[in-house]
């Protein structure tokens, strides 16, 4: 059996188990509630007046910090407590397999929960004529973010048995994740600091810099780069941490 | 099929499984015995290649569980401790999706599961989500699963724990059928079942291997063992001592029950070799004295008996699995 079914069965069965259960719709209704509140309440939507989803995408970091961890805290923590991670790592394939499966399956969960979203889109196109492409990266670099931050509590839930224990890390790693780069956090490192390059150097680990280029419409290599660097790497730490977790 | 040479696994300082060497071949069942955090378990989960061995190897069909272990894994089927599934699945729906992992497709799928549903009798519950189900059920769903592409080593940690009487008898017996084909490990606190269903037995005591054999062999480093048991009517316990005291060989004789109706007496033998003369002797005895004997047999010795002695030294050790 090669790798691409091996990833296509895991995956599979994982997202069956978000809709075997009432999580998965309780999840989407929830996030688009949420985004839907942030849009027009909290973001100013007809405000703005103009023909634009800013105000829709720009407060996905803040959505994705609590939803996205929901998502992704039982991943492994739920192996572990049931001693289904035994069952799973003693079939016929490599831990490698099982945890990009996994991923897999949540990410393309939160694509769904997403692409529900698309009633604004349309709101926006019959109320004025938005930049298609900017709506598509924004999309995109949603898509992106939400991967980022899953891939983080992948790993986190792989720390730990307990699904709470995993939310709330992963919930801090992704808080510091937006903080670095959150305006107010970098006015104040200018001021305590002289030199620029620090802010500029934290600034650099934030989601909320890497993603303000999604929203301009511009697709920077380097953004992509940073969120398949924060996937692959927390991904790549996951595996340790079960191969840790293995050998006592 | 199965070679363990020299594994060890250690946690911290805590040698949890220390040297343990054995192998298991086609046609073999072999019991895993021993008291609880012996390191049962942890032998298991290194042979199936869950955790690796911090020393020493586990070589499957000729391959090496480190080194080489898809193909080692292929070969096997494994029940772990406490029968884990995932419990939002149905019986269908997780026996489907680890017949998938083992690379079984379509019809051959189909068949698979259904020729696992058969023999685990889960016809009824197929349909039903695993976390509805009993005990019993849930047990035997993961057994379904260890079987599911009908491995060639079968590793089994604690197969019958839960299980009513019943089920019990069942699994054992496909547990025996299936032994005359596969080679099979499998871990038990139930000693019966180690004479019911295996053709050798590993005795494992604070990870290092204590005991060895059949449990003919086993129940023959029993006390017990070779003793002759008498039972006389009519006749005072206290007299067939005295008579059975002066033969050549007895080394004590222990009264069991002073009756009328029967009085039973238990002699043993100096030596286990010298146990059919000495059983003759008796038959000659009751013969001279005119006894009306209702039983006179030899003890095979109790596997019970020989596990408490061997592994009993440290009753403290409970603990870690």
């Amino acid at each position: 059996m090669n790798s691409v079914s091996v990833i296509k069965t895991i995956t599979k069965r994982e997202l069956s188990g978000y809709f075997a259960s009432p999580v998965a719709y309780v999840f989407i209704v929830i996030f688009l509630l949420l985004a839907g509140f942030f849009t027009f309440m909290a973001g100013g939507f007809f405000e703005r007046n103009e023909a634009s989803l800013m105000s829709f995408f720009l407060w996905h970091p803040w959505l994705y910090l609590f939803l996205v961890p929901a998502v992704g805290m039982r991943l492994w923590s739920e192996e572990r407590r049931l001693g289904t991670m035994e069952l799973l790592l003693t079939m016929p394939i490599t831990p490698w397999q099982a945890i990009v499966g996994k991923f897999l399956a949540s990410w393309l969960f939160l694509a769904l929960a997403l692409a529900l979203t698309f009633p604004v889109w349309l709101t926006v196109s019959y109320l004025g004529s938005p930049d298609h492409g900017v709506v598509f990266t924004s999309y995109l670099g949603s898509l992106l973010l939400a991967g980022a931050y899953l891939a983080i509590s992948c790993m986190t839930s792989a720390m730990t048995r307990n699904q709470v224990v995993s939310f709330i890390l992963s919930v801090v790693v992704a808080l510091f994740l937006i903080l670095a780069g959150w305006p107010p956090v970098t006015k104040l490192l200018d001021q305590i600091s002289e030199n620029p390059r620090l802010v500029e150097t934290v600034a650099a680990f934030s989601v909320m810099t890497h993603f303000e280029g999604f929203q301009k419409g511009s697709l920077d290599l380097r953004d992509i780069v940073f969120f398949a660097a924060i996937i692959g790497f927390s991904l790549f730490t996951t595996s340790i941490i079960i191969r840790s977790h293995r050998a006592g | 099929m199965i070679k363990v040479q020299n594994l060890t696994k250690a946690f911290g300082t805590k040698l949890a499984v220390n040297g343990v060497s054995f192998s298991v071949e086609r046609g073999e069942v072999l019991g895993f015995l021993g008291p609880n955090g012996a390191g049962k378990s942890t032998s298991m989960r290194m042979i199936t290649g869950f955790i690796p061995p911090t020393s020493g190897s586990v070589t499957v069909g000729g391959h090496d569980i480190v080194e080489n272990p898809i193909p080692a894994k292929r070969l096997m089927g494994y029940l772990p401790e406490n029968a884990p599934s995932y419990q939002d699945m149905t019986v269908q729906g997780f026996l489907a999706f680890t017949a998938e992992l083992r690379g079984l497709e379509g019809d051959a799928r189909k068949r698979a599961v259904n020729r696992v549903v058969e023999m685990c009798f889960l016809e009824g519950v197929l349909h039903q989500s695993i976390e509805t189900l009993s005990k019993g059920y849930r047990h035997r769903t993961c057994f379904a699963q260890s079987i599911i592409h009908d491995p060639d080593v079968l590793i089994l940690d604690e197969p019958t724990d839960g299980l009513d009487p019943n089920q019990k008898y069942e699994i054992r017996t496909l547990i025996r059928r299936m032994g005359e084909k596969k080679a099979i490990i499998f871990s038990t606190h139930i000693l019966e079942e180690v004479e019911s269903v295996c053709s050798r037995a590993i005795i494992i005591d604070r990870g290092q291997v204590v005991a060895n054999g059949t449990p003919a062999e086993l129940k023959l480093r029993s006390d017990l063992a070779g003793a002759i048991t008498l039972k006389v009517v009519g006749v005072s316990a206290q007299e067939i001592k005295d008579k059975a005291a002066p033969i050549h060989g007895v080394r004590k004789t222990l009264v069991i029950k002073d009756d009328p109706a029967g009085s039973t007496v238990r002699i043993y033998p100096n030596s286990k070799a010298e146990s059919p003369a000495l059983a003759q002797a008796l038959g000659q005895l009751a013969q001279r004295e005119k006894w009306a004997v209702q039983e006179l047999h030899m003890e095979e010795g109790r596997l019970d008996e020989v596990f408490r002695t061997i592994t009993l030294p440290e009753t403290g050790q409970e603990g870690r699995k």
